[in-house]
């Protein structure tokens, strides 16, 4: 039988996390250090012994099964079960009514999540599912995700009660942050798209503008933000009307800028990209029939390059999520706040607070954008 | 020189090759010729162990292939394949230096040799040493790959569909050079195509294999007379099967003693081509002379059109 | 030596200005001086400018050498016959991993090893390896088989190939890997502040602290100067050692 590396490394990773490290930290309050038990302290006997028997079954699957179907069903039960069980360690550590008290997952429930979702991601790949299956896959991970979560059954561990007590702040700032990256990829297409059309049609354009973005683009993005704060401060004091719009040194008008001249150059290099990439054949048959410059582009030349714009769309997108978090620094909101507020209190059940979501919706973004890419590549011209 | 003794290749259920048998002479140039999926390159790579056989045997003057590691095996044997595979990161120097080097010749022997290689391919020393593989023309750089096969003298040249990407009028120059290079250094060479003229043009003894069976081996002349399978006539052509036997011969073989009135042709001319010329002129007869211009004979339409029959 | 164009005039000058501004940075007040309010010092003084800028460069440097390391080990490991059932894996990781922000990894490293350079340099280290492996993947992947196959068929060992043929020729998308990432870090690496690692985001947090826009914009300025420069560096470095691997 022929043993499969990739199992065998992620069952004794996994395995020896679950033996060595603590499965949750318990904390009496927010600020006193916590105490590690393992994953037989927090739950019912019954449970626990279930939950080390499905393991068993899930790292033998990965050890000795080929099969990707079997490998994946096991290792999103492995997942379930340890969430479900870290949940349970929630409830029991917690006495009725106390809001005090601080449960979050150890390092041996990261440990094992990781290794186990590694398991379901290489499973994933190999059934090598198309772009609507996996649109279908992220859909439905999202809704069992928060089903279970608006179901209460996560209430009890500390990411949720910080949840609890930010719930408010929490919408508005995760509110804010799409709007932020969304914002700035809609006013980058709006002026992207043309330039990238422009460059396309003048090569001798081309080397200059890619040249200027690939410049900014070099620019990290703190400082970015900081190259523009003082400008903007200064025509906020010299233009009351600026001011008046909300343009001011901090906040978000200059985030909004640095993404928006940061999102330039993936949409118009792609854009070109996928411009060039239409057939002249194709174009010059359009041209015969008649159709005017306008109609070419609209009608022959954009549909074709549509799959390549699209994939820039997700690098911009997936990109400016991530640096609205930094934009946090400068006032700008989003949830970012949650990340560097939790650096400073050293909680790290703030910063979790702010991070995972940031992650899902960045990689969820990634997935719906290349899936509508390769629907759009497949679809007929 | 060469045994292959009775080698196959199965990948699962598939036979690929099937119990192959053939004895190549030293100094020979043999043609492996066939239709895509015939195995002929598989059994080309089995010969240097590119690809491993399943079963059977290759002895290289005498001694099995597999008694030493297989890249140490490589290094002895030439090996030129269409797209010829020159590192674009390295000078065509460099490139033709590639297996001295990996033999340990000293810096003196590779130098000469290259300029030696180069000579004999008509790639200028001075001009061509120092360019990269992307700076050559197509058929400039096949010549580089052909000359980087033979850097480290080897006995044996294996050579797999390499006039494949050249076109027709290059092709043609190129095989006049293959012929020219082995007589000048003599090395026995194996070659696949699937180009039925070329393997008539080049090969002493041709290959024919079909499904990954040798249908015949043997000089090409008896394939055209004494078929081993209607296969091998379908595949040698049988409605120009007498033109092409003409081609195997040259004015100089065929030439009768004596001289007649007509006009001259080389004794290097196949009698296909002396034909031809006979009837665009509308004569019975032509000189055949040598290239110094010596007398040599003389051939008429009625001798030459004997020989197109077994 | 080809005589420098207008774009190597300009790096020539922002480099000097550079590191004329880090060695005397005091000259450049007058410049500063009208950003600021209310007398505030218009030069960053909390700290010495020149000695936070090389603890940035190094600190990103360290973790690009041992993402490199790393990243093309791995690369070199997954790409060989015995590493293929880790290939699948190692490509959607790259494009899974690629999801995340810098800042979250930095942000998560904290809590485990605590304050300071430490989960500065993991956050670099590891968000650093993804471009480099990627590319690693990518550029021993699409090596021509014609000449994979000659390069075997003339008699080279497996090592030999590697070392003689698949890195040379996988080295330009390598070095751009290694642009890429170190780009990123100096963006990283600057936030890196915020968790007290010694750099350059100091000035730019205490600027936004005490509402100095001088601090911010001098911050902004050198911190983006010195990415800009690595990258165009690395850029000459990959045209002098690769400009001759041309690829059909």
């Amino acid at each position: 039988m022929r043993v499969d590396r990739l199992g065998a490394l992620l069952s004794a990773a996994g395995i020896t996390a679950l033996l060595t490290l603590p499965f949750v930290v318990s904390k009496a309050n927010r600020i006193v250090p916590g105490t590690p038990l393992a994953l037989g302290d927090v739950v019912p006997a019954w449970a626990a012994f279930a939950c080390y028997a499905l393991l068993l079954a899930v790292a033998l699957v990965a050890l000795g099964v080929a099969n990707p179907r079997l490998r994946l069903v096991v290792a999103l039960a492995g997942i379930v079960a340890a969430a479900l069980a870290v949940a349970a360690a929630g409830n029991t550590l917690t006495p009725p009514g106390n809001k005090v008290v601080r449960v979050a997952p150890g390092a041996a429930w990261w440990m094992l999540t990781v290794c186990l979702g590694l398991l379901a991601t290489d499973a994933i790949t190999r059934l090598r599912p198309g772009p609507g299956r996996r649109v279908l896959l992220l859909v439905a991970a999202l809704v069992v995700a928060v089903l279970a979560i608006a179901h209460g059954t996560f209430d009890h561990l500390s990411i949720m009660r910080e949840y609890a007590v930010n719930a408010t702040r929490f919408a508005h700032e995760g509110a804010r942050h799409v709007a932020l990256a969304a914002g700035s990829l809609g006013a980058a297409l709006v002026a992207g798209l043309p330039l990238g059309i422009l460059c396309y049609r003048v090569p001798r354009l081309r080397a200059a503008v890619l040249g200027t973005l690939n410049l900014i683009q070099t620019i990290p993005g703190i400082a970015l933000f900081g190259m523009l704060m003082a400008p903007l401060g200064a025509l906020a004091a010299a233009v009351p009307l600026a001011a008046q719009l909300g343009i001011r040194g901090i906040g978000a008008a200059p985030a909004v800028v640095a993404l928006f001249l940061y999102s330039l150059l993936p949409i118009v290099a792609n854009t070109v990209a996928g411009l060039k990439r239409v057939p002249r054949a194709t174009v010059d048959a359009a041209q015969g029939m008649g159709m005017t410059s306008a109609q070419v582009l609209t009608r022959i030349e954009l549909p074709l390059a549509l799959p390549v714009i699209l994939t820039g769309v997700r690098i911009v997108l997936v990109q400016n999520i991530g640096m609205v978090t930094v934009a946090a620094l400068i006032g700008g909101g989003g949830l970012g706040t949650f990340v560097f507020q939790g650096i400073g209190q050293t909680a790290i059940d703030l910063v979790l607070l702010g991070a995972i979501p940031i992650v899902v919706l960045a990689f969820s973004a990634a997935v719906v954008l290349d899936a509508l890419a390769e629907v759009m590549e497949r679809a007929p011209a | 020189m060469i045994s292959i003794e009775n080698l196959s290749k199965r990948y699962g259920a598939t036979t690929v090759v099937d119990g192959v048998s053939m004895h190549i002479p030293r100094n020979s140039l043999t043609v492996i010729v066939g239709t895509s999926g015939s195995g002929k390159s598989t059994l080309l790579r089995m010969v240097n162990r590119l690809v491993e056989p399943t079963s059977g045997r290759v002895l290289l003057d005498g001694s099995d292939t597999r008694a030493e590691p297989a890249h140490l095996l490589r290094r002895r044997i030439g090996y030129a394949i269409q797209g010829h595979g020159l590192f674009p990161h390295r000078t065509v120097a460099e490139n033709i230096a590639t297996v001295p080097r990996l033999m340990g010749w000293d810096a003196a022997r590779i130098a000469a040799r290259v300029t030696e290689l180069l000579e004999a391919f008509a790639l200028d020393p001075n001009t061509f040493a120092g360019q990269f593989p992307h700076q050559l023309s197509g058929g400039q750089q096949q010549r580089v790959g052909v000359a980087r096969a033979l850097a480290a003298e080897p006995q044996l040249l294996l050579m797999d569909e390499p006039f494949g990407a050249l076109d027709p009028i290059i092709r043609a120059k190129a095989q006049d050079d293959l012929l020219d290079i082995r007589r000048r250094f003599g090395t026995t060479i194996v070659l696949v195509t699937h180009d039925m003229d070329e393997a008539f043009r080049l090969g002493d003894h041709v290959a024919v294999m079909s499904c990954g069976r040798l249908l015949q081996y043997g000089p090409p002349a008896q394939l055209l007379t004494r078929p081993a399978d209607p296969l091998v006539s379908r595949m040698t052509g049988l409605a120009d099967r007498a033109i092409r036997l003409l081609s195997l011969s040259t004015a100089g073989e065929a030439a009768l003693p004596g001289s007649v009135e007509g006009p001259e042709v080389p004794a290097s001319a196949t009698l296909r081509d002396v034909l031809s010329e006979l009837m665009w002129r509308g004569v019975d007869a032509a000189r055949v002379t040598e290239a110094d211009g010596t007398a040599r004979g003389h051939l008429t339409v009625a001798a030459i059109l004997a020989r197109g029959r077994p | 030596m080809r005589a420098p164009g207008v774009a190597g005039i300009l790096r020539a000058v922002a480099l000097g200005l550079l590191v004329a501004f880090l060695i005397w940075p005091q000259r450049f007040a007058p410049l500063f001086a009208p950003l600021t309010q209310y007398g505030a010092p218009p030069i960053y003084d909390q700290g010495n400018l020149l000695a936070l800028a090389l603890a940035q460069l190094g600190t990103v440097c360290c973790a690009a050498v041992a993402s490199t390391v790393v990243a093309v080990s791995l690369g070199i490991l997954v790409t060989r016959p015995s590493g293929a059932e880790f290939l699948p894996l190692s490509r959607t990781l790259v494009n899974v991993g690629q999801t995340f922000p810098p800042v979250a990894v930095l942000a998560v490293a904290v809590p485990l090893v605590g304050f300071g350079l430490k989960p500065t340099l993991i956050a670099l280290f590891a968000y650093g390896l993804l471009p480099i492996f990627e590319n690693t993947l990518v550029g021993l992947k699409t090596c021509p088989p014609a000449v994979l196959e000659a390069a075997s068929g003339m008699g080279m060992s497996a090592r030999q190939r590697l070392m003689a043929v698949e890195l040379p020729l996988a080295m330009p998308l390598i070095l751009e890997g290694i642009r890429v990432s170190l780009v990123i870090s100096v963006g990283t690496a600057t936030i890196g502040s915020t968790v007290a690692a010694k750099g350059l985001g100091e000035v730019i947090i205490a600027g936004l602290l005490s509402n100095n826009n001088a601090f911010i914009l001098q911050g902004a300025l050198v911190t983006g100067l010195m990415a800009v420069l690595l990258y165009e560096a690395l850029g000459g470095l990959e045209r002098r050692f690769c400009g001759t691997v041309r690829i059909e």
